[in-house]
């Protein structure tokens, strides 16, 4: 790469860049090669750094204004929301970002799922996320658990009495999550603890994401390497700048939508009643974005298999590089695994919604099924697909399509024109 | 290289490592047992309360420990149902009789075996107690019957401090 010839115009930048490469950082940053064909599902990345950062931000606005007390959480949040000048907001754009952030990041995810970004030698990058993801989970949990709602309240005491189902220890493991014989102000201040530290270290890892991702560099929709820089490539700025710029503008009015006029159709009305140890609430439910693995835990009616298929649904996904035996990346190549890929997505958007409803009768059957499934498409469809699957030729470049087998050859080629 | 100085090497490199690694579970462990139960949450160990005013076929729900306890004064239908149960109909075998020591008072923590939720009373298909949240079913002794729920709902330590008044704990 060219990034190692850099040299700052200026005299102060030479001096300062001999002394910490940063600006060498800047320059590869800019100049990085990115494959011309990024379409907008690629924006995604940049989307949730956004989120992160707001999370941070309006994060830290709201720490200098809650107590993370039992007495006095509930409260603080009411405060927040009717003293504190545009406390509102603040919550509103922190609540809802982090719905926000969940539906970029299953968006991200399942563009790796589609174009095959997860396989080698992207492998790293998708552990890394998949990390990230775990995180991302723990943090909105425990965020959640902050404003000590009902909601707040009894969730934090199912999902925490789920380290009970593990044999021999599983209850001294909980009391100690706890500080206590039940869910209460030890619980509460080391979850504000861990739900402050948690987006730190997200953010280092995403520093390691992105760092993995610019050594092979982006994969593209064609899904094939490419020579870098070529033909195929653009430098990231400014065009990708200017593309993610827009796709996050767009994003933005969504996320405003939510803020400005249903800040609460995402949440659940039983969290404005504060916790009461005494009542569980008659139906509780987790937020949307994890309603897909509550219904994996729900459907098996063994307390201590229910936790584990629960994990295993995450986990599995870890080791999804080397369970999906296809060597070509993109669905686009393979028409068997596109349909599977539809099917899963399906299945998951099942789950998430029997996750909602009571775990029985005709729900639970249906939860049952989409768990089943679930779990075969990893374990057993993708794995045999790889063998089994007719793919198509794949192109040997980016440009090939575009100028040669392509119907619309003069369309394209009109285009190519106009970008050089 | 002779041999007599690779292990003296050997020895040192060990003999620091192993230093090193009991000097840092010396420092973990204090990190770790930070967050059991601290001295105050203990000494609340212990609660009394006065039953005098519960009639047979109702429930008193008290806080101890932050866990809700059911002090049920069973009816005579309510005892011999729980009390002509098979053993080997039961998921989590125990006798009725081990459970509450004097019949007619059922003492038991409010919590859900599955997941901790707060089950309801006289609901379900054992005319017990019901689980709201993943559906446990319970019996007239407070033993799980159907649904995920693993045990029977735990009998704490308890005595009659005089004939009105119960101490948990």
């Amino acid at each position: 790469m060219s990034d190692h010839d850099y040299r700052p115009k200026s005299k102060v930048g030479q001096w300062f860049n001999d002394r910490l490469p940063l600006l060498t950082l800047a320059n590869h940053l800019t100049d990085y090669p990115t494959p011309k064909n990024l379409n907008y599902w690629w924006t995604f990345g940049g989307i949730l750094t956004f989120c992160l950062i707001t999370q941070i931000v309006t994060g830290l606005t709201l720490a200098m204004h809650y107590i993370a007390h039992a007495d006095m959480a509930f409260e603080s949040v009411e405060h927040i929301m009717r003293d504190v000048n545009y406390g509102w907001l603040i919550r509103y754009i922190h609540a809802n970002g982090a719905s926000m952030f969940f539906l970029a990041v299953y968006i991200h995810i399942f563009r790796s799922l589609f174009y095959g970004s997860y396989k080698s030698p992207r492998e790293i990058i998708w552990i890394l996320g998949i990390i990230i993801y775990l995180l991302m989970m723990a943090a909105a949990f425990m965020g959640y658990v902050l404003p000590w709602g009902q909601m707040s309240f009894w969730g934090a005491t199912v999902i925490t009495n789920l380290f009970s189902a593990i044999p021999l220890v599983g209850e001294g493991i909980v009391t100690w999550l706890w500080g206590g014989y039940s869910v209460d102000n030890p619980t509460l201040t080391r979850f504000f603890t861990l739900h402050y530290l948690i987006p730190f270290l997200i953010l280092g890892l995403v520093v390691l994401h992105i760092w993995a991702l610019h050594v092979p560099g982006n994969n593209n929709p064609v899904g094939i390497d490419i020579k870098k820089p070529s033909k195929d490539t653009v430098p990231f700025h400014p065009y990708i700048v200017i593309k993610d710029g827009f796709a996050l503008l767009m994003f933005m009015i969504v996320f405003a939508f939510f803020v400005f006029y249903a800040p609460n159709i995402l949440g659940h009305a039983d969290n404005y009643i504060e916790a009461n140890p005494m009542v569980t609430p008659a139906h509780i439910v987790p937020e949307w974005y994890l309603l897909p693995f509550y219904a994996i835990l729900r459907s098996v009616p063994d307390k201590l298999l229910g936790v584990v298929a629960m994990l295993s649904a995450i986990l599995i996904l870890a080791v999804l590089p080397w369970l999906d035996t296809s060597k070509i990346r993109s669905a686009v190549f393979r028409p068997l695994y596109k349909q599977f890929y539809w099917i899963l997505v399906a299945d998951v958007l099942i789950l998430g919604y029997v996750g909602a409803m009571p775990a029985e009768g005709l729900y639970l059957l249906i939860a049952r099924v989409a768990t089943a499934y679930y779990f075969l498409h990893f374990l057993v469809i993708l794995p045999i697909l790889g063998f089994k699957e007719k793919t198509l030729p794949v192109p040997l470049s980016i440009t090939e399509p575009v100028l040669g087998g392509s119907p619309n050859l003069a369309s394209a080629r009109n285009k190519e024109s106009k970008i050089e | 290289m002779s041999e007599k100085k690779t292990k003296r090497r050997d020895f040192l490199f060990t003999a620091t490592t192993a230093v090193g690694a009991v000097g840092a579970a010396a420092v973990v462990w204090p990190m770790v047992d930070q967050m059991n139960p601290d001295a105050s949450v203990k000494a609340l160990a212990s609660t009394e309360v006065d039953v005098s005013s519960l009639t047979p076929g109702n429930t008193l729900t008290v806080l101890w420990r932050g866990k809700p306890v059911f002090i049920r004064r069973r009816t005579k239908e309510e005892i011999d149902e729980a009390r002509s149960v098979k053993m080997d109909e039961l998921i989590h075998p125990e006798k009725d009789e081990d459970r509450a020591k004097n019949p007619e008072w059922l003492v038991m923590l409010g919590v859900c075996t599955h997941l901790g939720c707060v089950p309801l009373n006289d609901k379900g298909d054992y005319n017990g107690w019901f689980c709201p949240c993943h559906g446990s079913h319970y019996d007239t002794s407070g033993r799980i019957r159907k649904g995920p729920a693993p045990l029977n709902m735990e009998v704490p330590k308890y005595e009659f401090v005089n004939a009105n008044t119960i101490k948990i704990g």
